[in-house]
């Protein structure tokens, strides 16, 4: 067993630690079998382990009929949005393809490992069999335009500027264009459905709650008691309320309320109350993260001459938001998750798509391929951005102090 | 007192400008649906593509008559199910198909003789009420019981009744059960929350049968039960029950018990207050049911065009003002039935024989044929 231990010493002259000789045997003994109970309950895993891989694999490759997923593929992705205008979700691709494109050259590291994530998922779904001729067209440019932004970002002066406008710009403009607002013929919301409506969805909540949390936090902490505690009641009713309360109160209360005649659509009101909803616990992120700051930093802001709004914008925030990265994610992937939620309320998000997918005769009974294929889109969504904000945080040193 | 100034001003203009922000956010809708009014206006006939949100009906710029701002917006809007087999669902390319959606065509059929000009607006059983009060939608159409309170209490007016349905109980064929009165001790699944637990309960207190109840949070679930032997019958419409026995494993090893716990007439539903609304959708039912009895199809209505029999002359308008006094064309019923179909065709088309549920039209025949299926005359 220890032969090899004290054989190349002589060069050096610190002794490395025995290197773990167990072998195959030994670490079975140590880790698994090492006494009478745990023996036990390792061949018990083992059992269960096996009847659950082979449970999952015949149904997987044997008896599963993942037809229901090929020949509902743009239900599934787009919802009923027109077939005519599709080529306006796929511009909106190619705008977001690009984006990642740019970031990639510019920042290299987490950009360009999403952006490698998004080429092969766009490539896998250009090789599979039942995408149409055009759409395969169509994922060809996405990758193309990709590569073509990783390269060309480098040469573009103030592309970092660009970039960022670009980010900030692209989700305007992707609501323009798949709505069209009288420019291009007008695509109704109730036809946004599938994942494209969870991801408007998520991101509007996201990316709108965050500057909403990071006001509603700063007025908590506040001196001004109207502000204050306007503030506090906001924070804590919405908190005190369940998610799918909230939409109930966006979908059912708000037609009620509004006079005759005045209607706002029911997208819109799903999409406010799921960002006055995030604001309120981003809020409480945020202020987490500010008295995590230690009054020295404000004093330390003072002392150099920099005002109060000053001092908050330059030293503290910035301090505070890396400090509260791994939160705001968890956040943001729960926000996303909870999308699903306003399949209840009458729209058809990727969760409503597939009850009604699952609902079409031709495909009764196959609820399990459906469910499990929204499961798998969920999870490689969520676990990106769990990834991107781990690299992100690596990056930013948060948790090094 | 300069640092707290300044915040405050600062946080008075952070607060300023998120308030701009939502004003922002909701203006851009109201401008889009401004621009959409306007052209809906000029262009009345047009497959409604202008419109922008969904269903701003309850605007009713120049009068309150639901007709007008239909015929204004240029599309029906139809509450529907999206999540129910046979009735209503979202077929492979996107469309809206399904026996209730097909009554939503016969409608739209009527007014415009385009029966592609609806947009359906899928409702959870929560909301379809809301939704129809405020005017989000013009019908209701998702297999909706006609009930008092919802036809009192809840404001709504309930047109014929498309489809009769009535709770039923699913067994094993090799159980040897016959009547709930074999049910005696038997563990019963059951959906929980809906209107089909608490009808067991009374039709079985009322019987004096002793049984195990087991609730379950969806159908799915109750189906895997029922199929794993955990249950021995389970409970729900007959329609929803013959639709999932084409589901199961083996079909053949499992039958619906002849009886009915409950009654459960499903039919298109308005708001009250507009009669010739009510009229209108009420008529249109009639038309396809009518046309059964008449035995007119979409595929011979052309040959009844020359017809001397008075019924069918004036049912097809070519005589008779009976589309005007409602606001219609004559020639409405015609429209219906071409495009659409009478109620066998709708009612085959989706369950019946050559679909995968085959359900028997039982109640849901034409009084002629033994059914409930009666139209008064068309005079």
């Amino acid at each position: 067993m220890n032969t090899n231990l004290n054989t190349d010493q002589s060069l050096e002259k610190t002794i490395e630690p025995p290197k773990s000789s167990l072998g195959v045997f030994g670490w079975l003994k140590k880790n698994l079998f090492s006494n009478w109970y745990n023996s036990i309950l390792t061949i018990i895993s083992v059992i269960a382990l096996f009847y659950i891989v082979k449970g999952v694999f015949s149904f997987v490759f044997i008896s599963a009929q993942w037809s229901v997923i090929s020949e509902n593929y743009r239900l599934f992705m787009v919802g009923q949005y027109t077939k005519a205008e599709i080529w306006r979700v796929w511009s909106c691709l190619g705008v977001v393809s690009l984006l990642f494109g740019l970031s990639a050259g510019i920042w290299k590291g987490t950009a360009r490992h999403m952006s490698v994530l998004l080429s092969v998922i766009l490539l896998i779904h250009m090789l599979v069999p039942f995408t149409s001729g055009t759409a395969k067209m169509w994922l060809g440019i996405n990758i193309g335009i990709v590569v073509f932004g990783y390269f060309l970002a480098p040469f573009i002066p103030k592309n970092k500027i660009i970039t960022i406008a670009g980010w900030f710009l692209s989700f305007p403009f992707t609501i323009f264009l798949l709505n069209g607002f009288g420019v291009f013929s007008t695509v109704k919301t109730n036809v946004w459905g599938g994942l494209l409506l969870t991801l408007l969805i998520s991101v509007v909540a996201i990316v709108v709650s965050f500057p909403i949390g990071i006001l509603l936090a700063l007025g908590r902490t506040s001196n001004l008691p109207i502000v204050k505690y306007f503030c506090i009641a906001y924070i804590e009713i919405i908190r005190g309320v369940p998610l799918i309360t909230v939409f109930f109160m966006a979908q059912l209360m708000i037609p009620l309320f509004l006079p005759e005649g005045l209607e706002i659509n029911n997208v819109l009101r799903v999409m406010i109350g799921a960002t006055l909803f995030t604001a309120a616990y981003m809020a409480e992120n945020v202020r987490g993260g500010l008295q995590s700051i230690p009054s020295g930093q404000f004093e330390a802001a003072k002392a150099i001459g920099l005002n109060g709004p000053q001092a908050m914008t330059f030293i503290i925030m910035p301090q505070a938001l890396r400090a509260i990265i791994p939160a705001i994610v968890g956040q943001s992937i729960s926000m996303f998750k909870d999308t699903s939620l306003v399949a209840i309320v009458g729209l058809i998000d990727l969760l409503g798509i597939a009850q009604t997918v699952i609902s079409n005769p031709d495909f009764l009974g196959r609820q399990m391929e459906v469910y499990m294929y929204i499961a798998l889109l969920y999870w490689v969504i969520a676990y990106s951005m769990s990834y991107a904000s781990r690299r992100m945080e690596k990056s930013l040193g948060v948790g090094e102090r | 007192m300069q640092k707290k100034n300044s915040l405050s001003i600062f946080l008075a203009s952070l607060f300023l400008l998120f308030g701009l922000l939502l004003a922002g956010c909701t203006s851009e809708e109201a401008g889009s649906d401004d621009s959409g009014e306007t052209e809906e206006e000029s262009s009345t006939d047009d497959g409604g593509s202008e419109e922008t949100s969904s269903g701003d009906e309850g605007s009713s710029s120049d009068s309150d008559s639901t007709l007008a701002t239909v015929q204004d917006r240029g599309n029906l809007v139809l509450g529907g199910n999206s999540q129910l087999p046979g009735f209503g669902y979202v077929n492979s390319d996107g469309e809206y198909e399904g026996f209730d959606i097909d009554f939503g065509k016969a409608i739209a059929a009527a007014i415009f003789d385009d029966p592609e000009a609806i947009e359906v607006r899928p409702l959870s059983a929560q909301e379809r009420f809301t939704a129809l009060q405020t005017g989000e939608v013009d019908v209701l159409i998702r297999n909706t019981t006609w009930t008092t309170t919802r036809d009192t209490e809840l404001g709504t007016n309930f047109a014929p009744t498309t489809f009769y349905d009535g709770q039923g109980i699913m067994v094993r064929r090799d159980s040897g059960i016959e009547a709930l009165e074999d049910l005696a001790g038997a563990r019963i699944g059951v959906e929980t929350g809906t209107t089909t637990e608490l009808n067991l309960a009374d039709q079985f207190r009322k019987l004096g049968i002793e049984y195990e109840q087991v609730v379950f949070d969806d159908s799915d679930a109750l189906v895997a039960a029922y199929e794993a032997g955990t249950v021995d019958a389970w409970t729900t419409d007959k329609s929803g029950l013959v639709s999932r026995q084409a589901t199961l494993s083996e079909p053949d090893q499992h039958k619906i018990l002849n009886e009915a716990l409950s009654k459960e007439p499903l039919g298109p539903t308005v708001r009250q207050g507009d009669d010739q609304w009510f009229n209108i959708v009420k008529w249109v039912t009639f038309a396809t049911i009518e046309a059964e009895e008449l035995g007119i199809t979409s595929e011979n209505i052309d040959d009844f065009m020359d017809s001397e029999d008075p019924v069918v002359r004036r049912f097809l308008g070519v005589e008779g003002e009976l589309g005007s006094m409602m606001g219609l064309p004559n020639d409405f019923a015609y429209r219906v039935i071409k495009h659409v179909g009478n109620y066998e065709e709708i009612y085959n088309r989706h369950l019946g024989p050559n679909t995968v549920f085959d359900l028997e039209r039982g109640l849901n025949e034409n009084w002629t044929n033994g059914g409930l299926l009666y139209s008064p005359p068309f005079r």
